[in-house]
């Protein structure tokens, strides 16, 4: 009986060293170098995985800034300066300062705005809405209001409003990831500088089409007037395809651009009541 | 003696209302617009400017490229302007509009009714007068006829079909070409004979059409190689791949065209404005098109100049009805719903259709069962509720290998779903994105 035991045991035993050998030899044979940074730097990423830096998850991203010499064109957008800082600590090179953007979209095609001319049934999905014709309204460059851009953002940082039938984005939870932005199949939505205390100004319209078609599909459409190209005096704005475009990053939010559009398609967002005018004022906070 | 397709197939209700209304041509309109692309392929670009008089038949658009077709004045008047517009695909696109004038034609036309057997021309220049008349397919994909005719190198062709399936429920605008214009139809069938070199022709007729199929079996007698093939009804025979199965038994291979299996099919429609193009030398600029609805006062198949609005053509019907929810350009299964009337009629607008807003509206989406009704429905042998699903997750490269490119669109798995689902919705979206994909790795 205890012959039997010791003989399991023993038998087990040598077993178990002859496996350990064995696999002790394979490991060397086929053992994967890999940069112990890359661990280290995964771990500092946010671990989203939203796909916001342009690579498959926070691991490829970690493999590609280990790989890099520099930080050129490489940026974690929701981690921002403190989880780049973080890496460039790991990986003992200098942090290179990224501004911090925001997603902003750029219709406002509400129902009182933009009248409905057809009612969409199908699936819903912006994607299929937009391969099948123009839309529920006479522009064929704004929202389809589907919510594609909402199911596509990680963060929670979007919802539907049901009143105005547009994609709206919360800024603080939004961290420029630019998972709606590609999304959207009417490239609305804008990665867009983040002003402090997320102030904004911007043409809310996309609609391409000359000025009379434009606002008669939608009231607050950019009619290509040009008034707020020759005003500005920071150069900011473009105009191209009768669509007036304001570069975030040329702006310096003097705010000279907003009066002067006939359609109120620039919207200021974020900025004290003015005294003086009211009824704007007005337009600006309920927006 | 019929026959069919042996896979899949649906027996949607036919209500073909209008098939014993004869072709009413419809006077022309006071002002028309005319897109530049009404067909698959290129846009043409407009050769006349603003204040020019044009007369009927005169090209007032040119083909850009291989695949593209001429675009000619369907009437005569002044150019009114050359804008935008929305078309009735529901996408705005460049449009001439042409304010009419009388109706003074291009005096190269022969405008009489006489029926013309001879075919004086060689297969080069009818393949050119195609092309240069402007023709497409009229059965509503609205592909190139001069390509279809021009047999690729390598390949070779020994039968053509003549489509007078019309498998899509309410149309009859083929139905009533067949039995008011057989003999042309019959005749353009020759000529398509001729440009392919070949000695064979089948015209498939449903058998809910049995006036059409003795009419243009008695007619066939007296052309020569021109056979009648009743089929039974079933949608969706009309489909090319399976219009050739039920003729000839042949299998068109996965990806393939007609062509790859020897045959080159075209529609009644088509065959006809063959016809016209070749022994009159009239250019595509009207067709007939059946405005139906279960309300309509006054439904009919009517003869139109192209860039008709299709306002004129529900007037012309006994205007909307009141409980009017949808207006759909085509047939109800295929047919695309219009987000304005406000539209014209272009080369590929076989059937206005006004739904009561009943009818029209969607039922709710409920969760699939895998009862696989979807399955045994589809011509194609697809399995739609796998594919769709594959599409709505994104998963393309799956769809791919479940051959989602060969969903030719019919509807037949929507139609049958129990729980409503959007499944062509899907699979469009995904054939789309994985079509677009392909060509991407083709080019890279």
């Amino acid at each position: 009986m205890s012959s039997t035991v010791l003989l399991t045991i023993a038998m087990l035993s040598v077993l178990g060293l002859l496996a350990a050998v064995i696999l002790y030899f394979v490991a060397q044979k086929f053992k994967v170098v890999e940069d112990p940074r890359i661990d280290l730097v995964n771990e500092a990423l946010p671990g989203a995985n939203c796909g916001g830096c342009g690579y498959a998850g926070c691991r490829a991203f970690a493999e590609a800034l280990v790989k890099s010499t520099s930080f050129e064109g490489l940026n974690c957008p929701v981690g921002g300066a403190d989880t780049m800082g973080k890496v460039a600590l790991i990986l003992d090179r200098q942090p290179v300062a990224v501004e911090p953007e925001v997603a902003v979209v750029r219709c406002n095609g509400t129902p009182d705005n933009a009248a409905r001319t057809s009612y969409y049934d199908g699936a819903m999905s912006c994607r299929i809405a937009h391969s099948l014709y123009g839309g529920t309204t006479g522009c064929h460059y704004g929202c389809l209001g589907c919510g594609d851009c909402v199911s596509a953002c990680k963060f929670d940082a979007m919802y539907m409003n049901p009143v105005t039938e547009l994609p709206v984005i919360l800024d603080d939870q939004c961290v420029a990831c630019g998972a709606c932005v590609k999304a959207c199949p009417r490239s609305i939505i804008e990665l867009r500088k983040r002003n402090k205390k997320d102030r904004k100004i911007y043409v809310s319209c996309v609609n391409k089409d000359k000025g009379g078609p434009a606002r008669k599909a939608c009231k607050v459409a950019c009619i290509g007037c040009g008034k707020c190209v020759k005003v500005c005096p920071y150069d900011a704005i473009t105009m191209e395809n009768n669509l007036a475009f304001i570069d975030s990053y040329k702006c310096k939010l003097c705010r000279k651009c907003v009066p002067e559009c006939p359609t109120l398609a620039i919207l200021e967002i974020g900025f004290p009541v003015k005294e003086q005018k009211p009824a704007e004022a007005a337009e600006a906070t309920t927006d | 003696m019929f026959k069919t397709f042996p896979k899949g197939g649906i027996h949607p209700p036919e209500n073909k209302l209008t098939a014993d209304k004869p072709i009413v041509i419809l006077p022309v309109p006071p002002q028309v617009t005319v897109p530049v692309s009404q067909h698959i392929g290129a846009p043409a670009t407009p050769v006349v400017e603003k204040g020019a008089a044009v007369l009927a038949g005169q090209v007032i658009a040119e083909a850009k490229g291989f695949v593209s077709t001429n675009i000619h004045s369907p009437v005569s008047g002044k150019v009114s302007k050359i804008d935008t517009v929305v078309d009735t695909t529901g996408y705005k696109q460049t449009a001439v509009i042409i304010d009419v004038e009388g109706d003074e034609w291009v005096t190269t036309v022969d405008r009489s009714t006489a029926l013309e057997k001879e075919i004086t021309l060689t297969r080069e220049e009818i393949i050119e007068r195609c092309r240069q008349c402007g023709l497409v397919g009229m059965g509503g994909a609205t592909f190139p006829t001069h390509i279809k005719l021009t047999v690729p190198a390598g390949k070779s062709c020994d039968m053509v079909i003549i489509n007078g399936a019309e498998c899509e429920p309410y149309l009859t605008s083929d139905h009533r070409l067949m039995l008011e214009k057989g003999a042309e139809v019959l005749t353009g069938a020759t000529i398509i004979m001729k440009a392919l070199g070949v000695e064979r022709a089948v015209v498939g007729i449903e058998a809910n059409k049995p006036d059409a199929i003795s009419h243009l079996t008695e007619l066939a007698r007296e052309f020569r190689g021109i056979t009648v093939q009743p089929l039974k009804v079933k949608y969706p025979q009309g489909g090319e791949k399976q219009l050739i199965k039920a003729c000839t038994g042949r299998e068109v291979p996965s990806g393939g065209l007609p062509i790859d299996v020897g045959v080159v099919v075209q529609n009644v429609g088509t065959a006809f404005a063959v016809y016209e193009a070749v022994q009159k030398n009239k250019p595509l600029v009207e067709r007939v098109v059946t405005v139906t609805g279960k309300s309509v006062a006054n439904p009919g198949n009517f003869l139109v100049r192209i860039g008709t609005p299709v306002t004129a053509l529900i007037e012309a019907a006994g205007g909307m009805p009141d409980d009017t929810g949808k207006v759909v350009n085509g047939g109800p299964m295929m047919g695309k719903a219009l987000a304005i009337t406000d539209v014209p009629v272009t080369k590929g607008t076989s059937g206005i259709l006004l739904f009561p807003a009943a009818a029209s509206r969607r039922a709710e989406v409920l969760p699939c069962i895998r009862c696989g009704k979807c399955s045994s429905a589809c011509a194609m042998g697809l399995e739609p509720w796998l594919i769709s699903v594959l599409s709505e997750k994104g998963m393309w490269e799956k769809a791919e290998k479940e051959k989602i490119t060969d969903c030719m669109e019919c509807g037949a798995c929507a139609y049958t779903c129990p729980a409503k689902r959007p499944l062509l919705d899907y699979i469009r979206l995904g054939k789309s994105t994985v079509i677009r994909l392909a060509r991407e790795r083709v080019t890279k």
